[in-house]
């Protein structure tokens, strides 16, 4: 082949390398233009009441029921369903992911690491529906049981039991986030805790935890983000009532709850139901970029060695 | 109480948070196999199709449906995402546009299933007018397959040595050849079981194709791709999560004992595909020495 068409084929080539990379923010605008897209449309479609009257019902009502005769259109009941199940995914994972980062990283035979790692890589590719069965027709069961000793009725549909499976569910991820950054404070900090006579626990809390704060708080911050706009769980075991409290055992509905539930119906395009779930996916996208952005901005801030 | 108790009262904390961990996973699986035993081991579970009564009712449109769509998926994930790691690993690297790419990539990867699924319901669906069909969801899924595949990419590239590159260079290389005659065939396996991985997150998800408006019903299977492959492209689908998610939400008991079998499949192949790219990770570790 003549050098010619070899430098051409070259610059080809290059270029192709380029332009399916420049897909990926294709579709970081697509799916942003889309969302804007339709979310101003659901503002200024009539039965939300045109534009200004519903931007302000949207942040003032406290119902959220753009299927009924009677719309309302609060999205406070979705946004406090979302966050009271992430709230409680949240404080399973933190504890539990702590103490098992801890561990294998600065505890464990490296045997025992080896061996327990692949289960939890397993854990995190179970299927999400799979979880969803789990935690209507498993985790609810034995939660009516157990309450039914204090007397308190739990409902079939409650936050409770999907925060729980929720909260099992991203720990294999949270975990071995935060064990890569206690693994990436060095060993020196931990010799020099040791030589000051400090505990194997001294060091672990007192030395490695601190030195490796921003990157634990950036993994608990992706955790609560994958929390937030995890669907399939508390499609199944939630209920599907917005309902705006704080209490776990009823039924809520998160905002991909919401989505599900509406898209399960057949909609018509450009109709008031259909541009209702990209309002809320636009809440839910706005919700999981601010904690994805202060992960980022934590990570950022992880000190380097 | 001296330091070597306390010591000894945090490695059994943690030993039983890992077993509560490890036990909830092994009680996933036996409720499934426990609820769903009977359809299990039923053949006829496996080759009819949806139906009213929930002994009749099988996956077998559901199985198919997967079938075509992962394969749309992968072709869509692998042709968009292993030029893109190549791109910013080996020849984009200190560039603007490859530095936005990457943290692009990132971001992507942390973007919610459910917003990829109203995205081809926006698009795909609506704007491109490609229907609810096996093409929509083998894009979708393949673009939220993307981001595991571009990042495993780079991470192979990254292993191999530089003096791979430059002795190519050396002998004249363009960078097709370098990029076709040696990356690509070095980086072959690490790629793979990136794809393996990036598959059996994507098998599993419902949410994006529920989105997008997937039946549940669907007693045909699309066309063979060799008869006409437009045609199946067009067909309309169902998957074994969504197929899964339709019994579970029923409220009859019997349907529930088939959503658990299918779970249970479910659970296998992605316990499979785990132990085939666990294993090719492993046998990697043995084949190249640099």
């Amino acid at each position: 082949m003549r050098i010619e068409y070899k430098k051409k084929i070259d610059y080809l080539f290059k270029g192709f390398l380029l332009l399916t990379g420049l897909i990926s923010i294709l579709v970081t605008i697509a799916i942003v233009i889309v969302l804007i897209d339709d979310t101003v449309n659901f503002f200024i479609h009539p039965e939300g009441g045109g534009f200004p009257t519903s931007v302000i019902r949207f942040f003032s009502e406290t119902e959220w029921t753009p299927t009924f005769v009677n719309k309302k259109i609060g999205i406070w009941p979705l946004l406090c369903g979302t966050f009271l199940i992430a709230f409680i995914a949240m404080a399973i994972s933190i504890p539990l992911g702590l103490l098992i980062a801890v561990y294998l990283s600065e505890f464990a035979p490296h045997s025992l690491r080896e061996s327990v790692k692949p289960w939890l890589d397993f854990l995190e590719a179970v299927p999400t529906v799979v979880y969803g069965y789990f935690a209507l027709l498993g985790v609810t069961p034995i939660l009516q049981w157990i309450f039914r000793f204090f007397g308190i009725e739990v409902q079939g549909m409650n936050a409770l039991s999907p925060g729980i499976v929720l909260g099992v569910m991203i720990l294999p991820f949270t975990a071995s986030l935060v064990e890569d950054s206690l693994r990436g404070v060095p060993q020196y900090l931990r010799e020099a805790a040791y030589s000051l006579g400090a505990t194997k626990l001294q060091t672990a809390f007192q030395v490695v935890i601190p030195a490796a704060r921003s990157g634990i708080l950036a993994a608990y911050l992706l955790g609560a983000s994958r929390a937030i706009g995890e669907t399939m769980v508390v499609a199944i075991a939630a209920g599907m009532y917005p309902n705006l409290t704080l209490n776990p055992l009823e039924p809520v509905q998160t905002i991909t709850g919401y989505i599900v539930q509406v898209a399960l119906g057949d909609l018509p395009f450009g109709s008031f139901e259909y541009l209702s779930i990209f309002a809320a996916g636009f809440m839910l996208f706005i919700v999981t970029l601010f904690f994805n952005l202060l992960a980022l901005y934590f990570k950022s801030k992880m000190e380097r060695y | 109480m001296n330091y070597k108790s306390w010591e000894k009262i945090f490695s059994i904390l943690s030993i039983l948070a890992l077993l509560i961990v490890l036990l909830f996973l092994f009680s996933i699986a036996l409720k499934l196999f426990l609820d769903g035993m009977h359809r299990i081991f039923e053949l006829k579970f496996y080759t009819s199709f949806p139906s009213r009564f929930p002994e009749e009712a099988g996956i077998l449109s559901a199985l198919v449906g997967t079938l075509y769509v992962m394969a749309g998926a992968i072709f869509w994930s692998v042709v968009l995402g292993v030029p893109a790691g190549i791109y910013l690993e080996e020849f984009g690297k200190k560039g603007k546009i490859a530095r936005l790419i990457e943290a692009n990539i990132s971001n992507l990867s942390a973007v919610p299933s459910i917003i990829y699924g109203l995205l081809a319901l926006g698009i795909f669906v609506y704007r491109f007018d490609f229907g609810e069909s096996i093409l929509t969801a083998g894009l979708t899924l393949g673009l939220l397959m993307l981001p595991v595949i571009v990042v495993t990419t780079r991470e192979s590239l990254r292993r191999i040595p530089r003096a791979i590159r430059e002795g190519a260079y050396a002998l004249g290389a363009t960078n097709y050849e370098l990029v076709f005659h040696h990356l690509l065939p070095y980086s072959l396996g690490g790629i793979l079981t990136g794809v393996i991985i990036a598959i059996s997150r994507a098998i599993g998800e419902t949410a994006p194709l529920l989105t997008i408006g997937a039946l549940t019903f669907i007693a045909f299977l699309p066309p063979p791709p060799w008869e006409n492959f437009i045609e199946m492209l067009k067909s309309p689908f169902t998957v074994l999560p969504i197929q899964m998610f339709n019994w579970v939400s029923r409220p009859q008991e019997a349907f529930h004992k088939n959503a658990a079998a299918a779970g249970f499949v479910l659970l296998v192949v992605c316990l499979l595909l785990n132990s085939v790219s666990f294993y090719l990770r492993y046998k990697l570790r043995k084949k190249y020495h640099w």
